[in-house]
Formats: C-alpha cells, sequence, structure tokens
C-alpha cells in the first residue's frame, strides 16, 4: 500500500471528464433509486452498454456512480413515501417515514444522507488500506482456494439469508443451472442446449438481472395497489446546518453501524441484516429505546450508516478477489471483462491506474453525492408523483433497451420478460434472487474452480481440507451451510422457545 | 400459496430431472483430462431435485391460507404484463422504436385515460430521446422497422 497510489488514482477521478461522469451517474443513479422497479443492480445493468465505447476506468466511476446514487435514492423513498427502494432501506423506513409525517421530513432526510455519507467513508478508507493488502495475499490462491471462496460466498446465503434456507440453495442452483448451459469450454461439448441454436448463447446475467429486478419488480408494485402518500419537504439550508449539529450527539451509532456494515458487507447479501442489526443495537443502547419507531433521529442514523458501509464494502472482494459481494457488484464485475480486463488479484498489478482510479472516485463521488442529493431533494421525490400509466411503460422500454442492448439480439427480450415473471413468482413464494444471479455470473467460474481442483487432487475432494487456507474457508463455508440446520437443534436442547426470526 | 408453492417445486424439480438426463448423456465421470462436462451439471441437478422434495414436503405439511393473488391483485399484474409480451411481439415486425411508441401511447390512453396532448408528446418523445441516445451518441444499434428503413437509417 502506498500513499502515492492513492494520490495516483486522485489524479484519475478528479479529471474534469470523470468527474462530469461522476456527476451525470449519481444524478441518473438517484433518479433510478428512487423509481419503483428500478434499483442499483438492474439500472447498473441497463446502463452497461452505454459505457462499451468509454475508456474502462471512466466507465466503472459511471457505474458506481449509479450505485451510490440509487443508494441515496433508496433513502428518500423510504423517508418521504415509506416505500424502501432496496431491501437494506427497510429499517430506515421505521424512523424515517414518521419524522418526515410529523414535518420534520428534512431534518430525516439530512440524517439519512450524512449517515450513508460516514459509513461509506468508513468503508472506503478500510479498502485503501485493506484491498492491496487482500489481493497480495489473493495472488498466491490456486483453484482450490477460490473455490472455497466461492462455497464460502453461497454458504452465507444460505446460512444468513434468514427465510427458508433450502429456498436459498434452490435459488443457487436455478443460477448455476442457467450458467451452465450453452457450450462448455473445457471439453467443447454443448450442454442442455437440446438442438437449439438459440440455447447455444446461453443465458446472459445481465437479462436476467433486468428481468428479475426490474420486471419482476413492477409486477409486484403493481399488485399492492400504487398509491403513493407522500409527505411533503422543503429542504432548506438551515434545516440541513441544524441538523449537523444535532448529529455528532450519535457518534458512538455511526461507529457502531459502520463496523457492523463493514464487517457484513463483505459477504454476500450483507447489507441488509447489517441495517437491521444496526438498528437493534442502537434500540438496545439508547437511553430512549421507547422513542424508536415514532419518529427518532438515530433509528435513521443506525441502518444507514450501515447499509452503506456495507454497500461499499461489497466492492472489497470484487476488485481483490473478482468475487463480487452483491447482485450491483456482480453486474460491474460483468463490465470489467466486457470492457477487456481481468477481475481478480492481477488488477492491482497490470491496472493500477483503473483500479486506484476506481478508489479514489469512491471518495469523490461520495462528497458529490451528498451534495447533490441534498440540493435536490424536491426534484427527485417529484419523479414519484409522476402518474402510474406514464411510469410503467416507460420503465418497461427502458428495460427492453438494456436487455437488447448486451448483444443486439432479440431473444434476450422475451428472456426479460421470462426472467420477469420468474422473479415475480419467486419473490412471492421467498425463493431470494441475489444468490440466483450471483450463481449465474459465477457459474462458470466456480465450475472451472472445481475442475482444476480435482484434476490437481485426481479426483479427490480431500484438496479443500489439506491446503491450509482452503481448508479454513471450505471450514467456514461448511459450518454456515449447518448453520439452519444446526440452530433449530439447539434452540430446542436448551429447552427455549425457538426464537423469532431474527429479521 | 399452498398450490403455488407446490407447483414451482415441483416445476423445479422436473427442470432438475431434465438436466440430470442431459448430464448423463454427457458423462458424469472422469475423462481423459479430468471430470467429464456432465459432472457439475449432474450434482446442481440431485441436489436441487432433493431440495425441491423436502421442499414440496414442507409446502403440503405447512397450510398457510393465504391465496398466491387475489383476484384484485391479478388484474392489474395482467394489465401490466399482457401489453409487455404486446411491446415485444410488436417489435419483431416494426422495430423497438415504433413499438414503443405505440405501447407508450396505448398504456397511457388505455389505463391512465391522459389527455391526448400528452400521450403524443411522451409517445413520440421518449422513442426520440432513446433512438438520439442509442444510435447517435452511444452507437448501440436498436432493433429497426420499414419505418427507420424508410427515413433512411
Amino acid at each position: 500500500m502506498g500513499f502515492e497510489d492513492l494520490l495516483l488514482g486522485f489524479h484519475v477521478a478528479i479529471t474534469p471528464y470523470n468527474l462530469m461522469v461522476a456527476v451525470l451517474g449519481i444524478a441518473l443513479g438517484t433518479v433510478i433509486g428512487v423509481l419503483p422497479g428500478l434499483g442499483g443492480a438492474n439500472g447498473v445493468a441497463i446502463l452497461l452498454p452505454l459505457t462499451f465505447t468509454m475508456p474502462p476506468t471512466s466507465a466503472i466511476i459511471l457505474l458506481t456512480s449509479i450505485y451510490w446514487g440509487a443508494l441515496f435514492g433508496g433513502a428518500i423513498t423510504s423517508v418521504l413515501f415509506n416505500i424502501p427502494g432496496e431491501p437494506w432501506s427497510v429499517a430506515t423506513t421505521f424512523d424515517g417515514y414518521p419524522l418526515a409525517r410529523q414535518g420534520q421530513g428534512g431534518q430525516a432526510l439530512t440524517a439519512a444522507f450524512t449517515s450513508s455519507c460516514v459509513g461509506a467513508f468508513f468503508s472506503i478508507v478500510l479498502i485503501t488500506f485493506f484491498a492491496p493488502v487482500l489481493a497480495e495475499i489473493a495472488l498466491k490462491f490456486g483453484p482450490p482456494e477460490f473455490f472455497a471462496i466461492q462455497l464460502l460466498t453461497f454458504s452465507s446465503f444460505v446460512g444468513l439469508g434468514g427465510g427458508n434456507p433450502l429456498k436459498s440453495v434452490v435459488s443457487i442452483l436455478v443460477g448455476f443451472i442457467l450458467a451452465a448451459v450453452g457450450l462448455d469450454i473445457v471439453t467443447g461439448q454443448l450442454r442442455m442446449t437440446f438442438g437449439s441454436t438459440e440455447l447455444m448463447k446461453g443465458f446472459d446475467f445481465i437479462v436476467a438481472v433486468i428481468g428479475l429486478f426490474g420486471i419482476g419488480e413492477i409486477l409486484l408494485t403493481v399488485e399492492e395497489g400504487l398509491r403513493f402518500q407522500g409527505a411533503q419537504t422543503g429542504m432548506k439550508l438551515r434545516v440541513v446546518l441544524d441538523t449537523w449539529k444535532i448529529l455528532p450527539r450519535y457518534w458512538r451509532t455511526f461507529v457502531r453501524g459502520s463496523f457492523i456494515g463493514f464487517w457484513m458487507g463483505f459477504k454476500p447479501g450483507g447489507a441488509t441484516p447489517a441495517s437491521f442489526m444496526s438498528y437493534a443495537f442502537a434500540k438496545r443502547f439508547s437511553r430512549h429505546p421507547e422513542r424508536f419507531g415514532k419518529g427518532e433521529l438515530e433509528g435513521i442514523v443506525a441502518p444507514e450508516t450501515a447499509a452503506h458501509a456495507a454497500g461499499v464494502a461489497a466492492m472489497l472482494p470484487m476488485i481483490t478477489l473478482g468475487i463480487p459481494g452483491s447482485p450491483t457488484a456482480a453486474v460491474m464485475l460483468g463490465g470489467l471483462i466486457i470492457w477487456g480486463l481481468q477481475p481478480g488479484p492481477m488488477l492491482f498489478k497490470e491496472n493500477p491506474e483503473f483500479v486506484w482510479g476506481l478508489i479514489a472516485s469512491m471518495y469523490t463521488g461520495n462528497i458529490i453525492g451528498v451534495v447533490m442529493v441534498l440540493a435536490f431533494v424536491p426534484f427527485f421525490a417529484a419523479i414519484l408523483r409522476i402518474p402510474f400509466a406514464i411510469l410503467t411503460p416507460v420503465i418497461v422500454v427502458v428495460c427492453a433497451v438494456g436487455a437488447y442492448a448486451v448483444h443486439s439480439a432479440m431473444i434476450d427480450i422475451w428472456y426479460m420478460l421470462l426472467f420477469g415473471v420468474v422473479g415475480y413468482v419467486f419473490k412471492k413464494l421467498d425463493y431470494p434472487l441475489a444468490p440466483l444471479v450471483l450463481a449465474l455470473v459465477l457459474g462458470d467460474l466456480a465450475e472451472n474452480a472445481l475442475r482444476q481442483s480435482l484434476i490437481m487432487s485426481q479426483g479427490s475432494l480431500a484438496i479443500f481440507f489439506t491446503r491450509p487456507i482452503a481448508a479454513a474457508i471450505t471450514a467456514v463455508a461448511i459450518f454456515f451451510f449447518v448453520l439452519p440446520v444446526v440452530t433449530p437443534w439447539w434452540r430446542s436442547r436448551r429447552g427455549g422457545a425457538p426464537a423469532p426470526r431474527s429479521v | 400459496m399452498k398450490a403455488a408453492d407446490l407447483t414451482t417445486a415441483v416445476v423445479l424439480f422436473l427442470l432438475g430431472s431434465v438436466v440430470l438426463v442431459d448430464a448423463l448423456r454427457l458423462g458424469i465421470g472422469w475423462g481423459t483430462d479430468g471430470p467429464k462436462s456432465g459432472f457439475f451439471p449432474f450434482w446442481l441437478a440431485v441436489v436441487m431435485m432433493a431440495a425441491c422434495v423436502v421442499i414440496a414436503t414442507q409446502a403440503v405439511r405447512g397450510a398457510t391460507g393465504a391465496a398466491f393473488v387475489t383476484r384484485e391483485q391479478a388484474a392489474p399484474v395482467l394489465k401490466v404484463l399482457a401489453p409487455a409480451v404486446a411491446l415485444v411481439v410488436a417489435m419483431q415486425f416494426v422495430g423497438l422504436y415504433v413499438a414503443s411508441a405505440l405501447y407508450i401511447a396505448l398504456y397511457m390512453r388505455w389505463i391512465g385515460r391522459h389527455p391526448w396532448w400528452q400521450v403524443v408528446t411522451l409517445a413520440v418523445g421518449i422513442p426520440l430521446v432513446t433512438f438520439i441516445i442509442f444510435e447517435r451518441w452511444f452507437l448501440v444499434p436498436m432493433p429497426k422497422g420499414p419505418l427507420e428503413t424508410w427515413l433512411g437509417f
């Protein structure tokens, strides 16, 4: 880790062109985050084709800025409309919406944005120091270690995801199976194509993301009946400054939320549990726990800090190991491959200006983001007042454009619709979608890592237990896989009543 | 909810069995240079089928009375889905831009009952903006139909 590296990064990130790209990305991202049916993952997926002609560093800055913007946008809808744009903004609605109803919307939003920025900053600083170290270690990894990490990635969905662990398993497997469709690059054989030339191309995860999260989400939204009851807000500079005077009081909550967020965040699916955990801790340690849920500012600070710390931390495994921690990071990883970069530890050696430009842009992007959302909240909130009969067709058209643009293939638009219906059904039946997407992205990588490991060991699975690093990671993965089985048994043994599922 | 849960589990089980059959065709054992093509899909299919059986049993046992969709919920969902399918069908013949214009116009008029001036402005404006951004600025081509050919694109 060298300070010069970061300086080099700022040198890249602060060029006028890249700053403009960041501003554009944050504006687009916030709009995407506010709109129902468009979130970080599919917003990034739809706009990915637009980056094909850009320099890779500017392209990743655009995509990450969209991501930051979408995170901020989610806070706006949670506080003003009681609609969590993303699962990790659910906890923000608990106290955000009551505050907005009491006419304190400006205060609530200022707290939310500031906490997001603090949480994100904490994670970025940690990434700055840890990413090069982790990449250095990862350079020594062989196929068994990489497969063990994949195993850990998916085991954390099963063990920590909540809900029915079997449904998480099925989601993962559906993703892997879809990833296996098409040409097997190792043996050159066609798999599961059944003589169809369309199936030979396989399923692109970007199309899946647009369908599952875009179309599927729209179907869910209309089902719930679209009646937005928005609280009005006027964002005045005085409100912002007054809130900033109060916020330092909650420094403990900031620190706790940041740590929880970072710790949970670099494991997949971590942002949502992190936000709830941080909220629960803040409530437990508060001197006025009874105020939570009725409009307590600390109840916004806690989940927002953790969610953004986790959202940023999800980038750490992506840039160091080439394994994304969230669907959005997965789409960015897909972008890296399309731009001709090899994700993983070699990035730090071969494309330092890309990696450090990206890290530096996280600093600049979050500062620009906070200023922009604070300044334009009324504008972004107005988007939700656009009548539904206009929003729906426009979002569907935008999704179709994004799906087609990936490969210029008509069949992809049909797949998008199909994935939309699958997403709707899965969501209603509590099959988690994020593991499906990650499995679809990582399918080939995971399979190749497994095959190469088995070739190294002449077909013995013992290789995952005899190499020290692989063994340690595999052990943790197995622990997570059996956690849902062990927990109920352990509880009944201790004779306690089954605890409610920690949401 | 129970019926839907069961149906989904059965459909996924069948999907698993299709994968299983194909994996067996490809060979699941050890080839000349490592595991054969069917090795990984085979184990995916086996675990998935097993998981589906358990999910189906859980669904049969745990009887939740709630309906998957009520009639009131199904109507708006179909009102979004059916025009979307029509949009994709239309795209094959008239291209993305014309199909989108028709789709936005019909949807705004039929579902939203917006005044004609709004309908025309947005139905023409949005595909036009898309055209400029994708075809002109970023050089990403979209499916085109007779109208675009006639206009010389």
